[in-house]
């Protein structure tokens, strides 16, 4: 009987490794890339060293007033000196550690949820979702505990935009969630009620809503009978997403095999704990970029509310820079608040990514 | 109509069918199902596809509804009302051709599941009876990886442990062994022996006749819908008696 002996492993074979070979595989590989190449790097010296020149070498970091800045780049005095307002809106001054305490209760509250070895994450969660809200309107909005109250309308800038969004966020994804199983239910009651809702709410564009709920809905409403029009752009805003969210999620459900409806079913799990325990935590996983990109869209639309007259961050810098001490310094102010949308969407699509990969369980076919 | 065993529907059978009828829309799927199964039995459901076998398993645990006849499982009628279905599903397992293994939770959270949300069995608990059969399938050192990390056999190993942890009076096989790789066949089937000598209520479809034939008091053999022979296995493969079992044994028995 003759043994088979199986050949030793080889290392793979050794191509041109480092700088100049990546280049050549990627950047020189045919006469269009190098074309492609050439031409990109043409365009990046057109736009990138003026860009500079403006933004940095050129411009103008310290002063008081308009005064101080030279012309020749961008006035960044500007941006400080309005950076209050940008943040606060109209908050008063002297009430703004408010905000900043209300903004680090965030932060401290919601840390432990980030940090893998705490235990009772679900509880924990649970409460913080319940309490924070109350503790920031309390902080937020005053009237209570010997805090000067401070009105809705005064609520303004990255503040407020943030508000809305958080608000949005958190009231849209679970009521989302609802509507996406509702859609699927068995009940045609429940599917009917579902499916209007959706398709409603999906067919009108989000500033008609922000118009009607501050416009209209105060003809219909009874006399000397109002609520807050900031709590109605973020009802206008929660079931406005709460919509898009929905079909987000639906689409997750339906991508998961019968099969597994099927197991959760024959162990005697009934509706809710086979949703909640087996089929949703595999569903959201799946449309984890859908529902982020929708937040994303929704953090921008906050923006909208510049139409029903509240001051969010973009309507701070359109009304700082229409302050005649300031003229001229709206491309500045644009670009401010750019970079701070960006940054906040940017921050929420690293996260995502980092979120998906934690929860891979590498059962992907 | 050759029954080898005629069976009277008697209260003590631990599942009853009498007369159980079903349609998919126009189609006939189950003719007039009477089936009696008394505790500890181990049948083996038979047949070519699309001849109901699976379809009258799946309609134990209400996994698909019948629309004519009577369903008692272990002395509650199978109904429209959803806590009779619930109980009755706690007290039968079932495990599927494509495992159906939850991909987010590991093994042993898998196996805790239903023991911790239905059974309400404190976590510590729940996990010391998963370890336990965990170790009855001969896995336990997979406890804490996930599904996509076993292969197929051990799949449905795990599968079959996680049907055991609610400590059900029946386990419903549904093709246990058609999805896996030849060599994977022997071991889930090794555990399902291991289970009948046990003394565990089972009813088997499967097309592993060697199986049947060691494991099984009896095989019923299905064709259009309807039981068209039943008998203990080795009259059932030495003496059919019907047309179609005949032709249907020498397909598969080459």
């Amino acid at each position: 009987m003759s043994t088979h002996v199986f050949k030793p492993d080889m290392p793979p074979p050794v191509k041109a490794v480092g700088v100049l070979a990546w280049m050549r595989n990627n950047l020189f590989s045919s006469w269009l890339n190098t074309l492609l190449t050439l031409f990109a790097v043409y365009l990046v010296w057109l736009i990138v060293p003026p860009l500079l020149q403006w933004a940095f070498i050129n411009a103008n970091w310290v002063g008081t007033t308009q005064a101080d800045c030279t012309k020749h780049g961008a006035c960044w005095v500007f941006i400080q000196q309005r950076f209050g307002q940008f943040m606060y809106g109209y908050y008063p001054s002297e009430l703004r550690w408010r905000v900043d305490l209300t903004v680090w209760l965030a932060v401290i509250g919601a840390a432990p949820l980030f940090i893998a070895r705490v235990p009772h994450k679900v509880v924990y969660g649970l409460a913080f979702l319940v309490m924070y809200p109350v503790l920031a309107y309390t902080l937020l909005h005053g009237g209570y505990l010997g805090l000067v109250a401070v009105a809705t309308s005064q609520w303004g800038g990255l503040m407020l935009t943030l508000v809305i969004a958080t608000v949005g966020i958190v009231g849209a994804l679970p009521l989302g969630i609802l509507l996406a199983l509702g859609r699927r239910s068995r009940m045609p009651a429940v599917r009917v009620v579902c499916v209007t809702f959706i398709e409603f709410w999906r067919g009108v564009p989000l500033i008609t809503v922000l118009f009607m709920s501050s416009v209209m809905l105060p003809l219909f409403l009874p006399e000397g009978m109002s609520f807050d029009k900031l709590l109605r752009a973020m009802i206008g805003v929660i079931l406005f997403q709460s919509a898009y969210i929905a079909e987000v999620v639906r689409g997750g459900l339906q991508a998961i095999p019968k099969g597994q409806y099927e197991a959760a079913a024959a162990m005697g799990l009934g509706y809710w704990r086979a949703m909640g325990l087996v089929i949703l935590p595999q569903a959201l996983k799946l449309v984890i970029p859908g529902i982020v990109n929708t937040f994303i869209a929704l953090f921008k639309d906050t923006s909208l509310v510049i139409i029903i007259g509240l001051f969010d961050l973009l309507n701070s810098v359109k009304q700082a820079a229409a302050d005649p001490k300031w003229l001229g310094m709206a491309t500045e102010g644009y670009v401010f608040a750019a970079l701070v949308f960006w940054i906040f969407c940017f921050g929420m699509s690293r996260y995502s990514m980092h979120l998906e990969r934690k929860l891979d369980t590498g059962h992907k076919r | 109509m050759s029954e080898a065993i005629k069976q009277p529907v008697s209260p003590e059978g631990i599942i009853q069918m009498q007369g159980v009828n079903k349609w998919y829309g126009q189609f006939h799927v189950l003719k007039d199902i009477n089936l009696n199964v008394r505790q500890g039995e181990r049948i083996v459901l038979c047949g070519p596809s699309g001849s109901g076998k699976s379809t009258t398993i799946r309609c134990l645990n209400r996994l698909e509804e019948h629309q004519q006849g009577r369903i008692v499982v272990d002395g509650v009628e199978l109904t429209n009302d959803l806590k009779q279905i619930e109980a009755i599903r706690r007290e039968v397992g079932m495990v599927f051709q494509h495992f159906n293994l939850f991909p987010h939770l590991t093994i042993l959270q898998n196996c805790t599941l239903a023991p911790m949300w239905v059974r309400k069995m404190p976590k510590r608990k729940a996990e010391e009876i998963a370890m336990h059969y965990l170790e009855r399938v001969r896995i336990p050192e997979q406890a804490n990886k996930y599904p996509g990390q076993l292969s197929g056999g051990q799949q449905q190993r795990v599968a079959i442990a996680r049907a055991l942890c609610m400590k059900p009076k029946i386990m419903l096989f549904d093709e246990p062994t058609s999805a896996l790789d030849p060599e994977m066949v022997k071991e889930v089937l090794d555990t399902m022996i291991g289970l009948a000598e046990d003394g565990m209520t089972m009813l088997c479809v499967t097309h592993e006749m060697g199986f049947a034939r060691t494991v099984a008091n009896r095989v019923i053999f299905m064709d259009k819908g309807e039981i068209v022979e039943q008998a203990p296995p080795n009259d059932f493969f030495d003496r059919p008696q019907n047309e179609r079992t005949k032709l249907f044994l020498s397909q598969i028995l080459h």
